[in-house]
């Protein structure tokens, strides 16, 4: 199969379209229809994703499953899958079906609640195999728009706040990525991302405006980029359209965050930032960190004191983050293998707990931590499920939260002690505020009225849960399954980078 | 073998947890203890067969694999392992069966409600880690276990989990075990880094190199091993409890009784000693770090004993107990005398546990009181509780005929502590000789104060719950006397292997000495008056305790009334507590209210989205107007200005 790739991005496209197209009406056969063509589309194409991964040969750390067309004006569609996006491919693929069954109570206007859905699901995927610059800035801008409707339509009261803010933010911080696009389309005439990767950059001082810009084009570059996906990740001090996004957007709509549009930051900087500008990365090296490390005690200070569920885990998950951008500007084996790692699982355990908030939203219709306490009398399977991926947040060894969260710190320590010392500190906090929040929902004795007939998880959330266990717990125990995909490629990369640093120091020496 | 040892509590585990609904309550329970005691008889096969010379190591599969980290789930067995294996097994297989009568008849629980199999497969789930953190090869797979025991020892203390003071116990206990790996962490991340391995067999091999070589660490350049050391530790006081990370242990006793004997007496807390003396390969290259050691578990040791003076809940006399103990072991190993520790370490969890599981007999014959002022005159109603706790309090205060090697556990393991602290000749040693021997004053004060208080003078309290008072069932009283065996006979039958003249061909390679380390060799030659001393220690703990409490039961009331300030402070354990709630706890919850509401709120968002740009709420207005399907619009005009972006970009390519 030649066009797999581009079937299976597009896929959901073509489900988004049939219904758009063929769904008539907005009765309950209509909406039911329509949650089964987005959950078999969704399904399809997992399946059809199932097909890269097996095929994909991790020794190659090139582009693999590349398609190649002439598309409109002189621009080309190019994509590709290499060991750090091919698995990107593979985690949203492989959530976006739980995330639709976890649509499944909604009532209102689900037609397009789904279109919105697979639409998203094409831009994400869209963006972890652009190997074009203009295509993945088309993706990346894109998977703005319906993630822009879920929350402003499907959202809660400060949704429209909540939407707004979200765009804007993220928007803002592509605008410069896009000059800094087109700048690197001037610099080397293409916009071929496999022959940027190739392209050296210059990084010799700059005069603008009387200030002397070491690390010159490059920096520039950089910073562009580091605008656009730093808003993303989300890092600190950039992080506050996030908790509002989460806590205003439907169930559903907050798995998909946390669990793949997060990611694209990371996946950018890997992508772009990384390889392309490594003199630059490693001039904002301790920048980076320092915002990381900022960001993991920070945010989980202040997850420590939220009221609001969504919000503890909002806050929760940018202290994740950090550990994932600290990893990857450690720039080593372990700092980016960690780094990964920790995007991937942090995809299944940031999803599991918003699809956990929204099992006892979808009872309640509350998120207020106090409105809870002593579920585990009434919802024993409830309490399992979510002790287990409060554990998996804290990273504890067996689940794949800590593979992720060590091997950051053994890659960061290698080049920061403070950082590695600084980022270790959230290792205390995350069991606070993750164990306090469970004490709370979950312990206690059941009090209070309002939650007596309080029922256990039903057959369709058990069926939600089963593979981000089962994935949580495996990738835990044996995570070579990520680590081996993700190993050569990551090595290469490093190679690279570390031979463009060295060029570049002998060429410094010279000048 | 040792495969099946470390897997049986699991498949337990697993059966008993999830499998109770398939094949009911009770046989659940028998299939984990029945699995245990497999594991236990394996145990002690392997501690009398294994070959001490060298470690053997079966790799299972591979783990983490990233570069040249490399960390796989092995079992690795050698001496450390073997008395480890025995240790846990044993006091786990008895604490299962023990757990048959103590948990029949629960309080805290209603009619209906399930809670037995849970209790159950947490216990078993908590012998695999621990069994994982003694069999590791690496320091990794350690660490697995060693957070693997913290959830347990979290879902076990909290295991009442209506009630408040044990849920706030769980957490207290996860976050301060917490603190201690964050320690940890950093010294096994440094280990790779400066060793580029975790394997034990890599760095153990590294080790001397390393003592010669410094690494930048925060602010400034230390010894490599040193820093490596330190941190190592402060893994260890965290698991250990000593001082300054210690407040979670005396908490931690809101778990069932059984639950203190297994994993707050015997096991879980001596993790940071096998650790110590599992990384003994390091340790002995940085003498700064051991008299860290030996400092910590010195003060330790008295600190806690001081505490246990004055408690009255019967349970939290025990846990200061332990704590305390641990500080001998941790003194030990400082000066050291890594086999010595490890002796102690391996008595303790008999007597201890036979402690803790007399006192839970206490406790189930007097319908869950445990205050000991409302005890007394127990001695003739629970018998054999009673004869079991006065071995353990024997065992504990080390009573034995002086200048011989014949006696209760303790006397051989706690002098022969002593007598290494005493030959370790440095100043932390020197310290730690009298820091401890004032601690073995007041371990026998306040051992045989809990006797006393119990089970003699009159009965006190409520006299409904001493009329009904009665002895446990056999299911609790055989491990009570398995235990007292142990307390015994467990000093005499290995004071040899530990201690005398076979401790280095028992330790095989397991624990590492310098050629410059002579503490033992030196040890078997301290004069008379410092292998008497911890004896006469002992005589005066008893007889202040007989004068308190049993001769003139007047005064104890009247120094407490007469040294109100020393008496508060002792009770309130040294106002830890409420220094660390000044001192973290409060700040850290204003510091998280002050960043969010001030940073994240007026600062952040004031600044990026209210008076820099005011745009978000510009565009929240404009659309609030509008329903909110106006948004349609908007996602319309986003996506028409993609569509012209790539017009332009096509044109702009097509120059």
């Amino acid at each position: 199969m030649q066009n797999l790739l581009s079937l299976i991005t597009f896929l959901p496209l073509i489900g988004a379209v049939v219904l758009l197209v063929f769904l008539r009406g907005d009765d309950e056969d209509a909406q039911n229809n329509a949650k089964l063509l987005a959950l078999f589309t969704t399904t399809a194409t997992f399946l059809l994703s199932l097909f890269v991964l097996f095929g994909f040969d991790p020794s190659d750390t090139g582009f693999q499953f590349v398609e190649e067309t002439a598309w409109i004006g002189g621009l080309t569609y190019k994509l590709g899958v290499d060991g750090i996006s091919v698995l990107f491919v593979m985690l949203t693929t492989f959530l976006m079906p739980i995330t639709i069954g976890a649509c499944w109570t909604v009532k209102e206007r689900v037609k397009e609640y789904m279109v919105a859905f697979l639409i998203l699901e094409t831009f994400m995927l869209g963006v972890f195999v652009a190997l074009d610059l203009v295509l993945f800035y088309v993706f990346f801008e894109g998977s703005l728009i319906p993630m822009f409707l879920i929350i402003g339509i499907w959202g809660g009261k400060d949704r429209i706040y909540a939407a707004f803010k979200f765009f804007l933010y993220t928007f803002f911080g592509s605008v410069f990525m896009l000059v800094a696009m087109i700048a690197m389309y001037m610099d080397a005439g293409t916009t071929d991302i496999p022959t940027l990767l190739t392209h050296q950059f210059s990084s010799e001082p700059v005069r603008i405006l009387g200030l002397t810009v070491m690390g010159g084009a490059q920096l520039l570059l950089f910073l562009a980029f580091f605008a656009s996906f730093a808003v993303k990740m989300p890092m600190w001090p950039v992080h506050t359209w996030l908790p509002d996004a989460h806590v205003q957007a439907p169930t559903a709509g907050s798995v998909i965050l946390a669990a793949i549009l997060l990611k694209m930051g990371g996946y950018g900087f890997l992508r772009f930032s990384v390889p392309m500008f490594p003199v630059a990365t490693d001039m904002m090296q301790d920048f980076v960190f320092l915002l990381s490390v900022i960001a993991v005690i920070y945010t989980s200070l202040v997850a420590l004191m939220q009221e609001d569920m969504k919000k503890l885990i909002a806050y929760s998950s940018v202290a994740h983050m950090g550990f994932v951008t600290m990893g990857i500007f450690a720039a080593n084996q372990q700092g980016i293998d960690g780094a990964i790692f920790q995007m991937i699982s942090h995809g299944f355990i940031s999803g599991a707990l918003f699809l956990i908030v929204g099992v006892i939203y979808d009872r309640m219709h509350t998120r207020d931590i106090a409105a809870y306490g002593g579920l585990v009398l009434r919802m024993p399977v409830y309490a399992l499920v979510f002790m287990l991926f409060t554990m998996a947040n804290v990273g504890l060894p067996g689940t794949s939260g800590f593979v992720g969260e060590f091997l950051t710190l053994a890659g960061a320590f290698q080049v920061s002690t403070w950082a590695a010392f600084g980022a270790a500190i959230g290792v205390i906090l995350s069991a606070g505020y993750a164990l306090w929040l469970y004490r709370r929902v979950v312990f206690g004795d059941l009090i209070k009225e309002s939650l007596r007939s309080i029922s256990d998880m039903d057959r369709r959330e058990k069926a939600l849960f089963a593979p981000l266990v089962a994935a949580t717990l495996i990738l835990g125990v044996y995570p070579a399954l990520v680590l081996d995909v993700i190993g050569p490629t990551v090595a290469a990369l490093i190679e690279n980078y570390e031979l463009a640093l060295a060029e570049a120091g002998v060429r410094l020496a010279q000048n | 073998m040792t495969t099946i040892i470390l897997f049986a509590p699991l498949v337990g585990a697993l059966l008993c947890g999830f499998g109770w609904r398939f094949f009911g309550e009770r046989p659940a329970q028998i299939i984990a203890t029945a699995l245990l005691f497999v594991s236990m008889i394996l145990s002690w096969i392997v501690f009398f067969t294994f070959d001490p010379a060298g470690p053997t190591t079966v790799t299972l599969f591979r783990w983490i694999e990233s570069g040249t980290l490399a960390a796989d789930w092995a079992v690795r067995l050698d001496t450390l392992t073997a008395i480890m294996l025995v240790v846990i097994t044993t006091v786990s297989a008895f604490v299962h069966l023990y757990s048959f009568g103590y948990m029949e008849h629960d309080e805290n629980w209603k009619q209906g409600e399930v809670y037995k199999p849970r209790f159950f497969a947490y216990l078993s789930l908590f012998t695999f880690a621990m069994l994982m953190l003694v069999t590791a090869d690496n320091l990794v797979q350690l660490f697995f276990g060693w957070e693997g025991v913290g959830l347990a020892s979290y879902l076990l203390i909290g295991f009442y989990y209506r009630k408040a003071s044990a849920n706030n116990a769980a957490i207290k206990a996860f976050v301060m075990n917490r603190v201690g790996d964050f320690g940890f962490v950093l010294a096994i991340v440094a280990i790779y880094f400066m060793v580029d391995s975790v394997r034990f067999e890599d760095i153990f091999a590294a080790a001397p190199g390393l003592a010669d070589q410094t690494m930048t660490f925060l602010w400034r350049e230390w010894n490599a091993v040193e820093v490596i050391s330190v941190l190592l530790f402060i893994g260890a006081m965290g698991k250990s409890a000593q001082l300054f990370l210690h407040t979670w242990l005396p908490d931690a006793m809101e778990g069932p009784t059984p639950v203190s004997a297994l994993i707050h007496a015997a096991t879980m807390v001596t993790a940071g000693v096998f650790l110590v003396c599992r990384m003994s390969p390091i340790l002995e290259w940085a003498p700064s770090a051991l008299a860290f050691i030996t400092y910590i578990g010195a003060l330790t040791a008295f600190f806690a004993a001081t505490i246990g003076l004055v408690q009255t809940d019967i349970k939290r006399v025990i846990a200061w107990s332990t704590c305390s103990q641990l500080g001998f072991m941790f003194a030990a190993a400082g000066v050291g005398a890594y086999p010595v520790a490890m002796f102690h370490l391996f008595t303790h969890a008999w007597f201890k546990a036979l402690l803790f599981l007399g006192a839970g007999s206490v406790i189930h014959a007097m319908h869950h009181e445990q205050d000991m002022r409302n005890y007394g005159g127990l001695r003739d109603k629970i018998p054999y509780t009673f004869w079991g706790m006065v071995v353990g309090t024997l065992a504990i205060t080390g009573v034995g005929i002086p200048l011989t090697h014949y006696g209760f556990a303790g006397f051989l393991s706690k002098d022969a502590v002593i007598e290494s602290v005493w030959a370790g000749g440095t100043t932390a040693a020197g310290l730690a000789f009298w820091l401890l021997l004032a601690a073995a004053v007041m371990t026998a004060f306040y051992s045989w104060r809990l006797i006393f208080l119990t089970f003699f003078g009159e009965p006190r309290g409520d006299k409904h719950t001493h009329d009904h008072a009665h002895e446990s069932p056999l299911s609790m009283l055989i491990p009570l006397g398995v235990l007292g065996l142990g307390a015994l006979f467990s000093g005499m039958l290995w004071y040899g292997s530990f201690f005398g003249d076979g401790y280095q061909e028992f330790f095989g390679a397991s624990v590492f000495f310098r050629p410059e380390n002579t503490v033992i060799h030196d040890a078997h030659y301290a004069p008379a008056w410092v292998v008497v001393s911890p004896f006469i220690a002992m005589i005066i703990g008893f007889l202040v305790a007989l004068w308190f409490y049993i001769l003139n039961p007047a005064l104890p009331g009247q120094i407490a009334r007469n040294q109100e300030v020393l008496y508060n402070f002792l009770l309130n354990r040294w106002y830890f507590d409420e220094l660390y709630d000044r001192l973290f706890v409060r700040p850290a919850l204003w510091l998280g209210t002050t960043l969010w509401k001030g940073g994240d709120g007026r600062t952040i968002d004031g600044f990026l989205n209210g008076v820099a740009m005011g745009v978000v709420p510009y565009f929240t207005r404009l659309a609030g107007r509008a329903q909110s399907g106006y948004l349609f619009h908007y996602a319309f005009a986003m996506f028409l200005g993609l569509v012209v972006l790539i017009v332009v970009l096509a044109i702009a390519g097509n120059r």
